[in-house]
């Protein structure tokens, strides 16, 4: 066991981890963050997507350990500071980018990352950014939808701030 | 999956001397062999996190080559514009590995080490022709692959870098098996500034990636489709599985080599 100390949305977070403890495991069983979600356990669904310093990857097939002094982003750092919805949190709510919502927080990490590499993508752009996150119900239009609207949204944010 | 230590050393020397205890693995970008773990098919004592040594990470043009550092992610090599003004079919096989964060992880000495028959960087460093560096030596990549998920790497011997030689034209014609995204049969095409033509292919054969003689024989001397039509690619030493027959993927060695002559056209 050691000590693994990471700042997670901006704060900084320690606990306990053994060497082959997975990221994922870490936040949700030792930082009881259980937004992120744990869908295959095989690197193929995307549930469990998470910023680390900066990148999204998959927090099932990266190890705690390797995350220690890291900056974490999950699914509970996406909202604004008064608890209301971030702009892609808000998209998959207006365009209806959910059924279940298992497979949401990897998806809403997944968008994020793609806008903030390629601000306008096209769609086929996006759909191509979401090759690593399976949904089971919405048959990813609506998800698709919702990342062309949040790009929208910033797009018209970044205009209004000129 | 087994317990472990960890240990992510952040200088080359410090890892090969923890490579050296007992049942120590060395791990990449880990998209591989934390799956591989998680089966319990593997049971390190020591898992030595490569990830964290700068000096293998990075890619530089130096002269007539391009040398891209053992520890650099695929998104990495995606992205770079050094990779894609000098061997733009790398950048489209790092493009298309697994999804945006498997490319933020696995890395191309990972990827050459584990030598996967269905893995795409092998054919990229057959068909340029590339050198292996490791700690210890240096290694032609036609000596690099022995079968799959076998190579010449000695136990504790760690990818540094790759140098490829830099083509006149390069492509990656990958055509996927959808569920996995690994290649179900690849092609890797570069004419090289001798005017050679070389072809690697991956996904197709049942002992890994190989360069077909045929093929670049045909197309050093007649750059065209009509020259792959030519060309007798045989069914025998094709893999087999429910995804595709030997017969299918002999084809398909065809049809990506004729997309890649299109695609240079
Ligand atoms: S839980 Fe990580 S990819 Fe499915
Ligand atoms: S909304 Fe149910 S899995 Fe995507």
């Amino acid at each position: 066991m050691s000590t693994i100390s990471i700042t997670v949305n901006g704060q900084q977070k320690s606990g306990t981890a053994q060497g082959n403890t997975l990221l994922v495991d870490f936040l949700r069983s030792e930082l009881k963050m259980t937004g992120t979600h744990v869908g295959c356990d095989t690197s193929q669904c995307g549930a469990c997507v998470v910023h680390v310093n900066g990148e999204s990857v998959k927090s099932c097939t990266v190890f705690a350990s390797a995350c220690d002094g890291a900056e974490v982003t999950t699914i509970e750092g996406m909202a604004n500071d008064d608890g209301t919805l971030g702009i892609v949190q808000q998209a998959f709510h207006e365009e209806h980018g959910l059924q279940c919502g298992f497979c949401t927080p990897g998806m809403v990490m997944s968008i994020a990352d793609i806008l903030r590499n390629n601000p306008q993508p096209t769609e086929a752009e996006i759909r191509e950014g979401l090759k690593g996150n399976i949904c089971r119900c919405t048959g990813y239009h609506n998800i698709v939808k919702a990342a062309q609207s949040a790009a929208a949204t910033m797009a018209g944010a970044r205009q209004a701030a000129e | 999956m087994y317990n472990f230590d960890y240990t992510k050393p952040t200088d080359l020397s410090a890892a090969v001397e923890a490579l050296g205890t007992e049942g120590a693995v060395a791990m990449g970008g880990g998209q591989t062999l934390i799956p591989v773990l998680k089966q319990r098919l593997s049971a390190p004592s020591t898992l030595v996190d490569l990830s964290a040594i700068d000096s293998m990470k990075g890619i530089r043009r130096m002269g007539d080559m391009l040398v891209i550092g053992g520890g650099t992610t695929h998104g990495a090599v995606a992205s770079s514009a050094d990779v894609a003004a000098a061997i733009p079919g790398l950048t489209e096989l790092a493009a298309k590995i697994g999804d945006p964060q498997v490319r933020n992880r696995g890395t191309i000495g990972g990827s050459l080490a584990n030598n996967d028959p269905a893995a795409c960087y092998p054919s990229a460093a057959l068909a340029l022709g590339a050198t292996i560096e490791t700690n210890q030596r240096e290694i032609a990549a036609d000596d690099f692959f022995q079968g799959l998920y076998t190579t010449a790497l000695n136990e504790g011997e760690v990818i540094t870098a790759v140098k490829f030689p830099i083509p006149t034209a390069s492509t990656y014609q990958k055509f996927e098996q959808p569920a996995s995204r690994f290649s179900l049969t690849s092609v890797f095409l570069a004419k090289m500034g001798d005017g050679s033509v070389r072809v690697g292919v991956t996904g197709a054969g049942a002992d890994g990636v190989f360069r077909h003689a045929g093929l670049e024989q045909a197309l050093s001397s007649d750059f065209s489709a009509s020259a792959v039509d030519g060309v007798e690619v045989s069914a025998d030493g094709m893999s087999n599985d429910l995804h595709a027959t030997p017969a299918f993927r002999a084809n398909l060695v065809k049809v990506m080599t004729k997309r890649a002559i299109a695609a240079l056209s």
